[in-house]
């Protein structure tokens, strides 16, 4: 029996009420699509689409999205009105948008396509209002067409509210808004950490993963070059849907077959990389977990992650572990070792990475993951890049015969693979570090107390004695809630593990475009099984990776070589860098550098007013061809400020007088 | 302003307190002689009202005449009489300033140069400055002495109204000696929030700033929410083009506001509260904020108000420079320092306000017309207006008319008596009372619609308005005559609407700019029966889907145009026609034959030589050479150029 008190009636359908927050879920849930654009269930209602538009008996049109389900309602969602309501919609938006559908890189994956089509819209009766604006290419993860943006708002929520991020805002008023990243600069030029997650929430193609495939065509087919690809672990449990698969359907075996009919000469796993990773990262952590310094250990694996550590959370930095990526981990290793087994030139070798993710493209293009003029990783595809190449070279995907890795860096264990999902790094850690501290072989391999999709969650385990408190968050606005909670002292932890996107990689942006939690369960569901199906589960078990540590890492896990090859450092980016303005220029003759903070807090501060004094003051004494003055941005002294630097030495609550006072001595030194 | 240290009371003794000041102000005024008023509303102040003022207190100090500036109320009462010259707010009378108020004389369009006249006339020897009195020209150009003879004051009902061009705004002794505070006083010692809410509830009073939803049962809902921190906010955000009747009740009389504001505190349990003060209205923010600093120093606002032991702190804060920013939820994501943008409604302010919390959000005039109905009684507050509309309305009446202003009228009073009897009537386009010439009003400025000649009988309330498609808005009032284009109106409505959009919602967004496009088709000729189509789609549903009441009440202009003139818009599209000849793509200029007597004046004026004609002969018009200019209108004496 329907409870009457808690049901309501949509087009004539008696419909129970649950705990759905608004209309549009009740209909939704109960099998009838209502049109939205800017409507995602894990954002906060923004109400700016207005195509949830549907007809309340007694209230009129209101939007589904920002009403509340009350019993008794009688809802129409499709009544000639609203019909009529939403083609105009739709024509207006299209009538100051691109329209350029086959030359976008969400064609036929656009919902402004299908809603175009679900509600007949063959003409657009209106003026054309379109005016084209550059494209901004600047970043290695993400290409931002504001021609193809609709102003949903999504993207600028999902980096706000579930990355904390908040580079992308809105500017100008009525028709010239726009979506930008912050002050109008490129999105390379800000605090963006990559992770993509816009693109994923965007419903057309105004953000998407930049497309690095025709260079890597090009080298596929340079007969010089050796292509080396490593296939990573999300990859597989995804791939297929692009191909009409289920989400979660394990498609290792055809992967390895299209890439080898693409060309690549080597298929590898990046879950190689993973074993070698949890090795790694389980010895430091066991190791800083033993003289109790540097806790909680961070995981690195996530780029956007370090990013964002590196941006916003500086007084981290040494917490967090120092093992490079699998990625990269893996293109190191490729590097040094395929050369000789191979029998080929090192800059010959071009390895290209497939992953879920669109971080990784800026990752592996930092200095410090080159050597010898070589990028230790020179590609990162994406599984949907990868799917087009599948594609383009006119392979039938289904119909491949399943092929296997090439060795030795195509075997793993279990805990390599389920790095792919929420909480996989830390059990694939639990499973070498317990062993470790217990000094006894486990018999079972799973630790379900850190699998699962909450964005935060914690697990202790106590080990005869040693309790290790463990943190999984996925989210980076949630990273930035357990960091403040650590700061404050509310918590402590042993290990957290940090991933930027929902559940994961599995959730990566470089994966075929599904906004949803189911898709994404099931694909953590397939690294799950997958696990589950190898002999192997834990990265100590993995032979292959053993000995090459033994023969070709002097110092085996941890020692010398990998930390040469394994291992790496983060900078502090919360700088600005290169903005130094030069306010008095004494040329390359200059004795001595003052650099005054302009930043917000010494400028409140009086800093501006401090600079102009100490300018006049080299005016007025004719220093100006020994001593060059600085405008600089923050010191991070800013509760001492205004801080001034004048040499060598560094001035809090600077006066004009101490300011002079030290020149004096200073140059008093430069003279003698 | 230091006026407790004069005052054995202080304001943990309410009622002796008040009594006290109001006294105080008594003995200061014993003997003050006459009382000299400069109003210093922005219109008269743009006509150089301060210049008058300072060359008064000029002459007066130079002729050695015993004046007060302000009164000293801290030192010793000054012996003998004396004269007091103080600036008001707007006295409502714009279209006649700079007006002087001395005693019941009111000089209008006051100047510099008429100051020693003044004084000596007036100010020594009691006479009248004959010249500088207003004149009624519908009377036999009978000279008005003051308000109660001017028929613009003489047919409003001024309440809200009343103490501005009376009080010093600036003086909140002066404002306490007039029952100020006393209605605060009650609600906050006297009444519970529960009888607060009541005694509104009863008023029937609705909300001004736009959509006249009951105030009381506002404040009812907001009480109904449990939470320790619950805000009052003051919409002074005022935007409507021709719109300032929140200014003026701002600058003339700002203590009624936050008196206002402090009872609403009172009724929802509230202690905390923000004036939201437009940025470009810096005398209303200069004098709001001195009535605040003054309350404070009083101590009837603060942690202690009235000696209750509550507390009621109000921040005054200057508007981002949108006109969104007068949306409710749009002005608190802007006290928030967000970006002034509206979100969907629910939540309610009255549920999730301000920073989420239970928030009451009311316009200036509502809350000015709050402590009259708390020390009045709802039932006296209701003895104006209609049932349901109560009260008094202030009007900006502008455009086609004699008076312009600011007029108070209460709710039910007709247009005819607001246009012709306080208006004085509709001017043609050469300036001269036309009666005739009645065209439109358009009524509630952008999000208003029009109103015709068949309406102006139609008693004017929240109601009726809407009825016939327009609303009482803010309350701008701009009178149209013949001449005007409505095609053109609309046009100027929907620019400013959309101009001002936020761009958050897709319908107002995009569909501003399509109306805009589609009124430019009209206008300039390119017009088609799909043109009218898709309008009419467009303005439905941008006005029944925007997200906020900005965008559904965009279309307005439009909906309201196609309503009530739809024949003059088929001219424009079917007969590529204006006919009130102001679209200037749609004229074509000609020279009547049987009145052209070949002066060649217009030929000669013609900038682009497209007349030509010998000398007494009819003159021709090239139109593809014309520019519709209509230098050649101007020109003729004989009225032989029509069309343009």
């Amino acid at each position: 029996m329907i409870d009457a008190s808690k049901t309501l009636s949509i087009n004539n359908m008696i419909v129970p009420i649950g705990e759905e927050r608004n209309l549009l879920e009740v209909a939704r849930r109960a099998g009838i699509d209502i049109p939205t654009f800017c409507y995602h269930s894990e954002l906060s209602i923004y109400g700016a689409c207005r195509l949830c538009l549907v007809d309340v008996e007694g209230r009129g049109i209101v939007a589904a999205c920002s009403t509340v389900p009350e019993p008794g309602m009688i809802v129409k969602t499709h009544t000639e009105e609203i019909r009529k309501m939403r083609k105009v919609a739709i024509e207006l938006i299209l009538a100051n948008h691109d329209q350029n559908c086959t030359l976008c890189a969400r064609n036929t994956n656009c919902r402004l396509q299908t809603l175009a089509r679900q509600l007949g819209v063959d003409t657009v009766r209106f003026k054309r209002t379109f005016e084209r604006r550059p494209v901004d290419r600047s970043s290695l993860s993400l290409v931002r067409d504001p021609n193809k943006c609709i102003l949903c708002g999504d993207c600028v929520r999902a980096c706000d509210e579930i990355q904390g991020v908040g580079v992308l805002g809105f500017a100008g008023r009525g028709a010239k808004s726009s979506v930008v990243p912050a002050f109008g600069k490129n999105i390379a030029d800000v605090e963006c950490v990559n992770c993509g997650l816009c693109a994923t929430v965007c419903p057309v193609g105004a953000l998407v993963p930049r497309d690095d495939v025709d260079d890597v065509w090009k080298e596929v087919n340079d007969p010089r070059k050796t292509l080396v690809v490593q296939i990573a672990p999300a990859v597989r449990v995804a791939l297929s849907e692009m191909f009409g698969g289920q989400s979660g359907t394990i498609e290792v075996g055809r992967i390895i077959a299209a890439a080898k009919a693409i060309g690549f000469d080597q298929v590898y796993d990046t879950s190689f990389a993973a074993d070698m990773t949890v090795v790694e990262e389980a010895t430091e952590f066991i190791e800083r977990k033993k003289k109790g310094e540097r806790l909680p250990q961070f995981t690195s694996c996530c780029p956007a992650w370090i990013k964002y550590a590196e941006q916003f959370l500086g007084d981290f930095l040494p917490n967090l572990s120092s093992c490079r990526s699998p990625q990269q981990m893996f293109g190191s290793i490729a590097k040094k070792l395929l050369p000789e087994k191979l029998g080929i030139k090192r800059e010959d070798i071009v390895v290209v990475a497939v992953m879920p993710c669109t971080a990784k493209k800026f990752e592996c293009k930092q200095s410090k993951f080159r050597r010898d003029g070589q990028w230790d990783v020179d590609y990162v595809l994406t599984t949907q890049e990868l799917a087009r190449m599948i594609e383009e070279a006119g392979i039938r995907f289904n119909e491949l015969q399943p092929q296997s890795f090439d060795m030795p860096f195509g075997f793993k264990t279990g805990a390599g693979i389920i790095f792919g999902a929420s909480g996989g790094v830390t059990e694939a850690v639990l499973r070498y570090a317990v062993e470790q501290l217990k000094g006894v072989k486990l018999d079972s391999f799973e630790f379900h107390e850190v699998r699962g999709d909450e964005n935060i969650r914690e697990a202790d385990f106590n080990l005869d004695g040693i309790v290790l408190r463990l943190c999984v968050v996925h989210g980076l606005a949630n990273a930035r809630k357990v960091a403040d909670m650590i700061r404050k002292g509310e918590k402590q932890y042993d290990l957290i593990e940090v991933m930027a996107c929902p559940m994961g990689c599995v959730g990566g942006a470089g994966q075929p475009v599904a906004n949803d939690w189911e898709v994404r369960r099931n694909r953590a569901e397939g690294l799950y099984k997958a696990d589950k199906m190898l002999q192997l589960h834990k990265a100590q078990d993995n032979h292959l990776l053993m000995e090459m540590y033994d023969k070709h890492l002097k110092g085996g896990v941890g020692g010398h070589d990998a930390h040469e090859l394994l291992h790496t450092s983060y900078q502090n980016r919360k700088r600005i860098h290169g903005l130094t303005m030069s306010v008095s220029d004494a040329g390359n003759e200059a004795g001595l550098h003052i650099s005054v903070c302009v930043g917000t807090s010494c400028f409140v501060r009086g800093s501006q007013a401090l600079l102009k004094q100490i300018v006049d003051y080299i005016t007025d004494n004719g220093l100006s061809h020994v001593v060059s003055v600085d405008a600089t941005f923050c010191t991070e002294n800013c509760d001492r400020g205004p801080t001034v630097c004048v040499g060598d030495k560094l001035i809090f609550k600077a006066t004009i007088d101490e300011v002079t006072k030290t020149m004096n001595e200073q140059l008093a030194g430069v003279r003698i | 302003m230091n006026a407790p240290n004069a005052l054995k009371y202080n304001a943990a003794q309410p009622k002796e307190f008040l009594k006290e000041c109001a006294a105080l102000f008594r003995e200061k005024t014993k003997s003050m002689k006459k009382r000299i008023v400069v109003c210093a509303g922005t219109g008269c102040v743009a006509n150089g009202s301060l210049d008058v003022f300072d060359a008064l207190e000029k002459k007066i100090a130079a002729d050695g005449l015993n004046v007060h500036v302000t009164l000293d109320y801290e030192g010793e009462t000054r012996q003998g009489d004396f004269l007091r010259i103080s600036k008001s707010g707007c006295q409502g009378f714009c279209q006649a300033g700079p007006l002087v108020n001395i005693g019941d004389i009111l000089y209008t369009g006051v100047k510099v140069g008429d100051v020693d006249e003044i004084v000596e006339t007036t100010l020594k020897n009691g006479g009248i400055v004959e010249r500088l009195l207003y004149v009624d020209k519908h009377n036999k150009n009978r000279k008005c002495l003051g308000q109660k003879e001017i028929p613009f004051y003489q047919r409003q009902t001024r309440v809200s109204l009343k103490p501005c061009g009376l009080f010093d705004p600036e003086d909140i002794v002066e404002y306490v000696a007039h029952d100020g505070y006393e209605a605060a006083r009650r609600a906050w010692c006297e009444m519970t929030p529960e009888t607060v809410c009541e005694e509104i509830k009863v008023s029937g009073l609705r909300g001004r700033g736009g959509g006249g939803f009951p105030t009381g049962r506002k404040w009812e809902l907001t009480l109904k929410e449990k939470n320790d921190k619950k805000y009052v906010i003051c919409n002074a955000d005022e935007g409507d083009p021709g719109a300032f009747m929140d200014r003026s009740v701002m600058e003339g009389n700002p203590h009624c506001v936050i008196e206002g504001m402090m009872i609403a505190a009172r009724g929802i349990d509230a202690n905390e509260g923000y004036v939201y003060v437009r940025l470009e209205y810096p005398l209303a923010v200069q004098r709001v904020r001195k009535a605040v600093e003054d309350a404070v120093t009083f101590g009837i606002l603060g942690d202690n108000v009235f000696g209750t032991g509550r507390s009621f702190r109000l921040h005054v804060m200057e508007g981002a420079g949108a006109f969104v920013c007068g949306e409710e939820t749009a002005l608190m994501a802007s006290l928030e320092g967000q970006r002034g943008m509206p979100r969907p409604k629910p939540p309610f302010p009255a549920q999730s306000g301000l920073w989420g919390k239970p928030t009451v959000i009311n316009n200036v005039e509502t809350l000015a017309a709050v402590p009259y109905i708390i020390l009045q009684g709802a039932k006296k507050y209701r003895e104006v207006g209609t049932e349901g509309s109560p009260g008094t309305k202030t009007f900006a009446l502008t455009g086609h008319v004699v008076n312009t202003g600011l007029i108070e009228v209460p709710f039910g009073a007709t247009l005819r008596e607001i246009i012709f009897d306080i208006g004085g009537g509709v001017i043609d386009e050469k300036g001269e009372i036309a009666n005739n010439a009645f065209k439109a009003v358009q009524i509630g400025g952008p999000s208003g619609g029009c109103l015709t000649e068949k309406h102006l009988d139609l008693p004017l309330d929240f109601d009726s308005l809407r009825s016939v498609g327009a609303m009482v808005g803010s309350g701008g009032l701009v009178v149209m005559n013949k001449s005007t284009c409505m095609v053109q109106m609309a046009r100027f409505f929907m620019q400013f609407t959309q101009n001002e959009s936020c761009g958050k919602c897709l319908l107002c967004r995009e569909g501003t700019k399509q109306m805009l496009a589609l009124l430019d088709d009209v206008i300039e000729g390119n017009g088609s029966q799909q043109t009218l189509d898709i309008l009419d789609q467009v303005a439905t549903t941008v006005a029944k889907g925007s997200l906020c009441a900005l965008g559904k009440t965009a279309p307005n202009p439009v909906l309201s145009t196609l309503r009530h003139f739809r024949p003059e818009v088929e001219a424009h599209i079917f007969q590529k026609k204006c006919p009130s000849n102001q679209c200037k793509a749609l004229c074509k200029p000609e020279i009547l034959a049987d009145k052209c007597v070949g002066c060649t004046a217009c030929a000669r004026k013609c900038p682009v030589d497209a007349i030509s004609g010998e000398r007494k002969n009819v003159h021709v018009i090239d139109q593809d050479k014309c520019i519709k200019c209509g230098e050649c209108v101007k020109a003729c004496k004989f009225g032989a150029v029509v069309g343009i």
